[in-house]
């Protein structure tokens, strides 16, 4: 379904755009959150929608995510179709419960007496000196609860169409949105230039509706050495590394974690004999474990090497070693390597 | 450890830190001979449009309608008929047969958990009353009085108690956590207080789309110590959400006495001062002043003057499940001398002042209503009861976790019918 207008966006823009097509086609529709009226949110995503759209369509919010979640719950259950924004994903926790133990579970538990067609958006990931409390990558604690699909765009061109269609199904959906890239794709290379989104081929984006349905993958580039498991920012890091060791590596954007393609992984990674799981979030019980524990339980007897994870560290994330805790060339390098010695 | 955290020497008392404790335990003689209780003709009633500075006392006194012998009186007095009133006389006592059936069925073990109501039926009976129909209510657990004010089928509650055939939730709930849409009644949680931003939520739904419909919400208090409590009332005062927020005092959470929520420093209706919004605290067990607490705040939200909080001062006559034993924490007696009496004797003894009512006639609606309620039980009890048998299909357990379903609840779905298969045996069926 494309649209015969298209426009250069950088993420922010394509995240508006969504936000503004589905405003503008859909009259329940409500974005709110912190500082996303008037102002049109820190980083700019709701720019320009509450003069357009009006102020009670998009509003400013108390600082309490809590109350943002919550809120919008009872609105989805008036009958809204409710966007709220959490600043930071890092802020998400107070509205845990909200999201968990409500939003979640609310269709379930009154068997479709109400329902939750809620989608949160949130950016996450670090790479911006953003310190311990605005880098984190939560995805695995979304992706733990029952009842809430998880998506993670990589591109403009993504980022809109998967937003519209996560903004018009009828189940809670957290949006997160990789801010490292959202000016630019990022090549693991802190010490050279950004790139801007212009020169990248998924920046041409349609101004009007389209979607992309939610569970379906992205496959990157095709190969036959390895598969490369990704989703947001590391998306064209893998791809810059890849490219520089010429390894002929099939990678697969994720681009939902909750409902996973698993289709995609697994043909591929029969295909190719090896696995390479990469995302910034910390190891332990992250979204890697997941898919590895899938890629042995599907593909096994047609793996080669052992599955690989890069991924973050253990700890909080570091302010100004954050270079050192980011998975960036030197770690994915390593690990490709390693994978395909085996 | 280096020992800074000691003060120096100094002529002052050591800190000390405070515990509650409730002034009675099992074994004492509790007397409640100092709850100050103000006349009934004391408590002014302000225009709904005040503003809630000028209306702060309401939230230290007490509005009352009914006097101890039975008057109606004073500002508040909402000066119902005779026909509404023995209405609202039906409701509690429904509520209260209701409740004394379903607990002995769990006693009898034929569900899992019951939560009676009993001394707090006006609470919710009188404040349904005086909505409108189309008023959304979002429940905390102890409100099947909104669910038998607005007739709802007192076998679909049954059912749901039962988790039987007829449980239009599929067995999923602990029993007595309804949903009821179509009579305005919102899915219970179980979690505490969340349902307070989700009606904030549904309040500025229904401002925002020009609607005339507001919201309503209920909690304890000892759930009003929940975050969740106080981000409602801030996005309630910052948007002048039409919605009324109760907090049902009935002094117990568990064996928690109501100064673990703070009840020991001040009114739970003086939560509203701080939030600059209105505040009633009002005699729970008085249907009538319930009624003309929440009729008044009804009016005002209706009319973009914001919302309101309205503490029920009453009395948890019974446990808070029948999961625990109050004697275990309190005085068995401090229900019988709680000095605001039972809302449904208090109402009997308001109509029969009246001479709209008498002892024959409450004795015959009682026998009706038991016979009502006990005639139903059969019924549902037809369809099922729980831990006995089969009522739901293997399969619904996987239904409505999402609107689709996803790859890997069908394959789930799959394994946990396989293993039903392989327990029961080949050509076993989900009935």
């Amino acid at each position: 379904m494309m649209s015969s207008e298209t426009k250069t966006m950088n993420m922010i823009e394509a995240i508006n755009s969504a936000m503004d097509v589905m405003l503008a086609r859909d009259d329940k529709v409500v974005v709110m959150g912190e500082d996303v009226g008037f102002f049109g949110g820190v980083f700019r995503a709701t720019a320009g929608l509450q003069k357009k759209h009006g102020k009670t369509r998009v509003f400013d919010t108390p600082i309490n995510e809590c109350g943002i979640i919550g809120v919008a719950v009872g609105m989805g259950a008036y009958g809204l179709r409710p966007v709220p924004e959490i600043q930071f994903a890092d802020y998400i926790y107070p509205g845990l419960d909200q999201l968990v133990s409500e939003a979640a579970r609310l269709r379930y538990r009154s068997a479709n007496d109400f329902i939750c067609p809620m989608t949160v958006r949130t950016p996450f990931g670090g790479g911006i000196f953003g310190g311990q409390t605005h880098s984190q990558s939560p995805e695995s604690i979304m992706t733990h609860i029952c009842g809430v699909k998880t998506v993670i765009p990589s591109n403009p061109y993504d980022a809109k169409g998967l937003l519209i269609a996560a903004i018009e199904d009828n189940d809670p959906v957290v949006f997160l949105e990789p801010k490292r890239i959202y000016n630019g794709p990022f090549s693991g290379y802190y010490d050279r230039p950004v790139e801007p989104w212009s020169k990248h081929a998924a920046s041409v984006v349609p101004e009007d509706y389209y979607r992309i349905e939610l569970g379906k993958a992205a496959t990157i580039r095709e190969g036959e050495a390895v598969t490369v498991l990704v989703y947001g920012t590391m998306v064209h890091v893998a791809k810059t590394i890849i490219d520089e060791l010429a390894i002929d590596a099939e990678i697969i954007d994720l681009r939902t974690l909750v409902p996973l393609d698993i289709e995609a992984i697994e043909t591929s990674v029969k295909k190719t004999g090896r696995c390479l799981i990469i995302h910034e979030a910390t190891r332990t019980s992250g979204f890697g474990a997941e898919l590895a524990a899938l890629v042995q339980e599907r593909c096994f007897y047609h793996l080669e090497a052992p599955v690989e994870r890069v991924t973050g560290f253990d700890t909080p994330y570091p302010h100004s070693l954050e270079w050192a805790y980011f998975p960036g060339p030197v770690r994915i390098a390593t690990a490709l390597n390693k994978i395909l010695k085996d | 450890m280096p020992d800074t955290h000691r003060r120096p020497a100094s002529n002052l008392p050591p800190l000390s830190l405070h515990i509650p404790e409730p002034r009675y335990r099992p074994g004492d003689t509790p007397d409640f001979g100092d709850i100050v209780v103000p006349a009934v003709e004391a408590t002014p009633r302000p225009g709904e449009d005040t503003k809630p500075d000028a209306m702060r006392d309401l939230c230290y006194g007490l509005v009352r309608v009914l006097d101890f012998d039975g008057q109606a009186k004073g500002q508040w007095d909402p000066k119902l008929s005779p026909e509404r009133l023995r209405l609202m006389l039906r409701y509690m006592m429904l509520v209260r047969a209701f409740d004394d059936r379903m607990f002995r069925a769990q006693r009898q073990g034929k569900t899992s958990f019951y939560m009676k109501c009993t001394g707090e039926e006006a609470t919710s009976v009188a404040s349904t009353l005086a909505l409108d129909r189309g008023d959304m209510c979002f429940p905390s657990y102890r409100q099947q009085g909104i669910l038998i004010a607005r007739d709802y089928p007192l076998i679909q509650m049954m059912n749901q108690i039962y988790s039987n055939r007829g449980d239009h939730l599929m067995g999923r709930q602990l029993p007595i956590m309804y949903s009821a849409p179509e009579h305005g009644f919102f899915s219970v949680s179980g979690n505490l207080a969340t349902q307070y931003p989700q009606a904030v939520g549904w309040a500025m739904a229904s401002a925002s789309k020009g609607d005339s419909r507001i919201a309503t919400v209920w909690c304890g208090e000892g759930s009003s110590a929940e975050g969740d409590f106080h981000s409602a009332l801030t996005f309630a005062t910052v948007y002048n959400a039409p919605v009324i927020f109760n907090v049902v005092n009935n002094q117990w959470a568990i064996s928690s006495f109501s100064g673990f929520a703070g009840g020991e420093r001040t009114t739970f209706a003086a939560r509203a001062v701080g939030y600059g919004i209105a505040g009633l605290r009002i005699d729970g067990n008085d249907p009538l002043a319930v009624y003309a607490a929440t009729q008044w705040a009804a009016d005002r939200a209706r009319t973009n003057n914001g919302p309101t909080l309205i503490e029920h001062f009453t009395y948890r006559s019974e446990g808070h499940s029948t999961s625990d034993d109050p004697t275990a924490y309190r005085p068995a007696e401090e229900p019988t001398i709680w000095p605001f009496g039972d809302p449904i004797a208090r109402l009997r003894q308001h109509l029969e002042t009246l001479g709209e009512w008498d002892g024959e006639r409450h004795e015959a609606l009682r026998g009706e209503l038991e016979d009502l309620v006990k005639t139903t039980q059969k019924q549902s009890e037809k369809l099922g009861i729980l831990g006995h048998g089969m009522h739901q299909p293997f399969e619904t357990m996987f239904q409505d976790v999402f609107e689709e379903m996803p790859w890997h609840l069908v394959e789930q779905s799959k394994q946990m019918l396989a293993e039903q298969e392989a327990k029961f045996g080949p050509g076993w069926k989900p009935e």
